[in-house]
């Protein structure tokens, strides 16, 4: 059964969301989700470039108040 | 109060030695007693390891005795912890002791694991442990020429060495005289080349201008240290001479093995630093796994909130502040100049030109660090 792990990557600057993203994604199971909260703007664009580069899935992105909240599901 | 630090590198030997002159009262009365385990009876200067990788140190000089770093009123053992039994208040250390506290600061570090990327061990040069640092050298001493590629895996400490690498080479091979029979690659793993927004826009022309090539969105998958090749997650491919890497990071096994937190990092309340669920203890340095660069500065920033906190908390009931995110970072640039990155969670570096007195203010802070570690500066 696949689960859904929360990342919490706002207000950082370094490493920033999508290395948070990078370095959980390891950790996780091939079909469970990572939720990623970002309060940079650029999340919205980069980090499904780099899943769609990569293989992986973009199961859901909203912004909600100035968060946004990205899932991503491990594909392989 | 029983106040035990499980580390002895920067995060918890700061921790131990501020602690103990914010408590030297309570600590002469009986009140309070400071312990500390540690796995070495060195310290090392870690940021050093990139200038024995590039021959201006040597290993020797990276290293002082813990005992002497710390204030006499500390208990130090060398002597590992083996389980973390945090229910009972209680750690066991290799040796077979058991250590119970009150207040558990939790400062293991992190340590790179090449071994887990196929073919990093055989096939790539690093430079974060002595001994990586020492074989880097040499290799670099007895390269005659040819492409020299440069990856960073995820997550790994020190988040600027990846840029202050390519600048070292540019100098290096210069001093050499054999900088035109040289390419020099940075491979970065996102779309620009720094994680930190700011150092991405300084460093592109920056590169430029020093003739480095550039791949961004390069994960490092494997590596063919036969064939010297190099291959991405991302699906690309490069040949190399010689490559040399930053290697992905893991927190240290115990905390992993006790199930203390997914890849070694403990959960940690960004402002109070106190691990998630647990009152009583506290994470600093790299063990966290706070969205936070893990250097020796954040650790320091991060010690003297803990610090402050916990001194307040036995002598007025109450802590005194928040961990803000705070992190310094020298930036080597080449041509002996440096720059810095300042931020913290809500404010962003605002880079400034590399100059010399940065250059030779870094210089003088690789000797003033035994000051910082000892909670004097």
């Amino acid at each position: 059964m696949s689960e859904t792990k929360v990342i919490d990557a706002r207000d950082t600057f370094c490493p920033g969301p999508l290395m948070e993203l990078i370095s959980h994604i390891k950790h996780v199971g091939v079909g469970d989700v990572i939720e990623l909260l970002s309060t940079d703007q650029g999340s919205a664009a980069d980090i499904p470039e780099w899943v769609k580069k990569v293989g992986h899935e973009i199961v859901g992105s909203e912004q909600i108040g100035n968060v946004w909240h990205i899932k991503v599901r491990k594909a392989k | 109060m029983r106040i035990l630090v499980v580390g002895g590198g920067t995060a918890g030997t700061i921790v131990a030695n501020n602690l103990s002159r914010r408590l030297t009262g309570e600590i002469r009365a009986g009140k309070v007693r400071i312990t500390m385990l540690s796995a070495s009876d060195r310290h090392m200067y870690q940021p050093g390891l990139l200038y024995v990788a590039f021959g201006q140190m040597t290993p020797d000089q990276l290293y002082r005795d813990q005992a002497s770093l710390l204030e006499p009123t500390i208990e130090f053992h060398v002597d590992p912890v083996k389980q973390f039994l945090l229910d009972k208040k209680q750690v066991k250390t290799e040796s077979g002791k058991t250590h119970e506290y009150d207040i558990l600061v939790i400062a293991t570090g992190s340590r790179m694991v090449p071994e887990e990327t196929p073919g990093m061990t055989e096939g790539a040069e690093f430079f974060y442990t002595e001994a990586s640092a020492v074989k880097m050298y040499k290799k670099l001493r007895e390269f005659k020429g040819g492409r020299v590629m440069v990856a960073v895996g995820v997550p790994h400490k020190c988040p600027i060495a990846p840029v202050e690498v390519m600048f070292s080479l540019d100098d290096f091979f210069k001093a050499r005289g054999i900088r035109d029979k040289v390419q020099l690659k940075y491979h970065y793993p996102i779309g620009r080349l720094h994680t930190i927004e700011n150092v991405a826009k300084w460093a592109k022309p920056e590169f430029e201008r020093i003739g480095v090539d550039t791949e961004t969105l390069f994960n490092i998958k494997e590596i063919d240290a036969k064939n010297k090749i190099m291959k991405s997650e991302e699906g690309t491919e490069v040949e190399y001479d010689l490559l040399i890497v930053i290697p992905a990071h893991r927190g240290m096994e115990v905390i992993e093995r006790d199930n203390l937190g997914s890849g070694g990092w403990i959960p940690t309340d960004r402002y109070s630093l106190k691990m998630n669920g647990h009152d009583d203890v506290y994470v600093v340095g790299d063990t966290t796994n706070l969205p936070v660069s893990k250097t020796g500065s954040a650790a320091h920033f991060q010690a003297e909130a803990i610090c402050e906190n916990i001194a307040s908390i036995i002598k007025i009931g109450e802590p005194v502040r928040d961990y803000d995110g705070k992190v310094y970072c020298f930036i080597e640039a080449g041509h002996e100049k440096a720059t810095y990155a300042m931020f913290n969670y809500l404010n962003p570096p605002d880079l400034k030109p590399p100059s010399k007195p940065m250059h030779w203010f870094k210089i003088s802070y690789n000797h003033m660090y035994w000051t910082s570690v000892r909670g004097l500066l």
